[in-house]
């Protein structure tokens, strides 16, 4: 970050002085549950998030990965187990509460408006003000959406250009800046290549190596465990709304994450489809373990 | 770009070819600015008298009374609403101030101050209606036009008996306030209507606030998308009810000059103003959608709606021709700005 932070951000810009294995995790859960009604959405989930890591969390339709963001995110709060940010248990009360402990969540639809430029979305809500008739600081905020951006990877000539002219992947990416930017220590990401197609995928899990590498904690929502686990530190697989594993990313391989996920049956189509990313071809292979796994 | 990754370089040359066309059409008063200088070019041609000073001067009056109106509209407009009331809004305005004074034989200046606080009010009521019920604003206001409407014909004939207001040009405060809002200002030595000074001040002042606060990206973004608005910390409510009050203020100014110009007010005016008031604003490439557009876009969309008007006349048509010319104008300046978004919107 070449910039200064905005005030009233808690410490954003020394993300990877954090420690990443001693003292408290940056998020922990421990057996949280969440029940609507008679409902159970949610239980004995348990899982961590450090600065610097990435923590998938897996699972199919209705597994209750939504429930457990809203949870995370501050929308819901939890009624079981225990929930703690950087060692200190809480139950959070709104969005706003988890974005001042440093919690951001970038959702599917990105919050971003297309016909606005690039900079003027990164601001939206939060702008500077620099001149006496409080107007807008432009150039420092060009300057610093520019800068951004540069710093996740993405090299724009024309912050001024509308962002609906920005592809899928780019426009996650300038969401996930964003949320960096304005002090998030942990980022929630919910589907973040659902709705893109293998390239923009790619693209994105690229990004989402780079908020990492930027010392934050990254919480990578998905169904796709090729997806997740390249980039993976962690992985929860939620199914039914309940746990059915959480290991360290040398406990499981691809082919098991894949297997206990989808049962096999779509596995061939799965590995098609990975065919078609490039440079993975150890991760095939352990696809096509599993294959055989299974089919025994 | 002369340094990029490999992912963006992909991407680069579509990038660039936008960026060239964007600067030559990314301007959204762009169309207008167009259609203003071939109507002006036009009507010079056809009838010469057009390029005196006077007819400048009338045309520019004509432009200012829509004009006004336009800066609100077309702020509005961004912000995603449209603003049915506004039209009888300013006669609205003008019966406020005109029969509180002559009922009560005040001082023209309180009713003034309370035809400020009704339009503002009326502003308020409708952009409050519209986020509590999160109807469309089409609806909203078509209730409070019709409303409006009706209660400027039955009021001005309960206090007056009549269907105009009576006349204040007697009452405590009126010469200072005619000479305020119906001035005639000297320049280079012919006689210009103030409200072409305030309207060009409106312009300045919507231009400033929308392109250069936190209010304008705020009225851009519940235009946009007014979700994601959300999302992000914007107080969509807010912004909204104080476009609609924007519009009221505007109606106040318009009503102002209308009740001190001519001294009395007829109450059946103002209906069917309101599309003229939308018209400019979309000529001037404010999207019907919201989210895009211009104060200055709004300001050329009246210049040509003035131009237009008057310069039929001095070209000695009937002036029936007028309505197709102006339908013909929308039609054109919306294609234009369809054309604009989808660009703008390619992925």
């Amino acid at each position: 970050m070449s910039h200064a932070t905005p005030a009233g951000t808690p410490d954003a810009g020394t993300p990877d002085t954090e420690s990443l294995t001693d003292g408290p995790h940056l998020i922990s859960l421990r057996e949280v549950g969440k029940h609507y009604g008679n409902v159970i959405a949610l239980s004995d989930v348990t899982m961590d998030v450090d600065a610097g890591r990435v923590t998938c969390v897996l699972g199919d339709n209705g597994a209750g990965k939504s429930t457990l963001i809203k949870i995370i995110a501050g929308l819901h709060k939890h009624d079981a187990g225990e929930f703690t940010v950087r060692g200190e248990s809480l139950h959070l009360s709104s969005p706003r509460q988890a974005l001042n402990l440093g919690i951001a969540a970038v959702y599917q639809d990105l919050a971003v408006v297309g016909l606005m430029p690039i900079w003027r979305n990164f601001f939206l809500g939060s702008e500077l003000k620099g001149g006496p008739l409080g107007s807008l600081d432009i150039t420092a905020m060009k300057q610093i959406t520019r800068d951004q951006l540069l710093a996740m990877g993405i090299d724009l000539r024309d912050v001024d250009q509308p962002i609906g002219t920005l592809s899928g992947g780019e426009r996650q990416c300038v969401a996930i800046a964003r949320a960096v930017y304005f002090g998030a220590k942990a980022l929630i990401l919910d589907e973040p290549t659902a709705a893109l197609g293998v390239k923009q995928s790619g693209v994105v899990l690229k990004y989402i190596l780079r908020a990492r590498d930027r010392g934050l904690g990254v919480i990578f929502i998905t169904h796709n465990p090729h997806h997740a686990y390249p980039v993976g530190d962690r992985f929860l697989l939620l199914k039914r709304g309940k746990s059915i594993g959480y290991f360290e990313k040398g406990e499981v391989t691809l082919g098991e994450l894949t297997g206990m996920m989808a049962g096999g049956a779509e596995l061939e189509e799965l590995a098609h489809e990975l065919e078609q990313i490039s440079g993975q071809a150890e991760v095939l292979q352990s696809i096509r373990e599993a294959e055989a796994e299974i089919a025994k | 770009m002369t340094t990029t990754t490999a992912n963006a370089a992909q991407l680069d040359e579509r990038v660039a070819r936008q960026g060239r066309v964007r600067r030559l059409f990314g301007r959204p008063e762009l169309g207008a600015i167009v259609g203003a200088v071939v109507i002006f070019v036009f009507f010079s041609v056809i009838a010469p008298v057009f390029l005196q000073p006077t007819s400048i001067v009338t045309v520019l009056y004509g432009s200012s009374t829509i004009g006004i109106m336009a800066v609100g509209v077309s702020l509005l407009m961004i912000g995603g609403e449209f603003d049915l009331s506004a039209g009888v809004g300013v006669i609205s305005s003008s019966l406020t101030a005109a029969l509180f004074t002559w009922y009560f034989s005040t001082n023209v200046w309180v009713g003034i101050f309370l035809a400020l606080v009704f339009s503002l009010g009326v502003g308020a009521l409708n952009g409050w209606i519209l986020v509590k019920t999160k109807l469309p604003s089409f609806i909203v206001t078509l209730a409070t036009f019709l409303m409006l409407a009706g209660l400027n014909l039955a009021i001005t004939r309960l206090v007056s008996g009549a269907v105009s207001s009576p006349s204040i040009a007697d009452i405590d405060g009126y010469a200072v306030a005619a000479a305020i809002f119906a001035a005639d200002v000297p320049l280079f030595g012919i006689q210009v209507k103030i409200t072409v000074f305030i309207w060009i001040a409106l312009v300045l002042v919507a231009t400033y606030i929308l392109m250069r606060t936190r209010v304008g990206n705020w009225i851009f973004a519940v235009g946009g998308d007014e979700n994601a608005a959300r999302a992000v910390g914007v107080p969509v409510t807010k912004t909204k009810i104080g476009l609609f009050m924007g519009v009221g203020f505007c109606a106040w100014i318009a009503g102002m000059h209308n009740l001190f110009a001519f001294n009395v007010v007829q109450s059946g005016e103002g209906v069917g103003n309101e599309f003229l008031f939308i018209i400019a604003a979309v000529i001037g490439g404010c999207l019907l959608t919201g989210g895009y557009g211009s104060a200055v876009g709004g300001a050329i969309g009246a210049l040509i709606f003035g131009m237009a008007n008057k310069g039929i006349v001095y070209a000695q048509w009937n002036p029936d021709w007028f309505k197709f010319f102006l339908g013909l104008m929308l039609l054109l300046a919306t294609i234009i700005n369809l054309l604009v978004k989808r660009r703008a919107e390619q992925k």
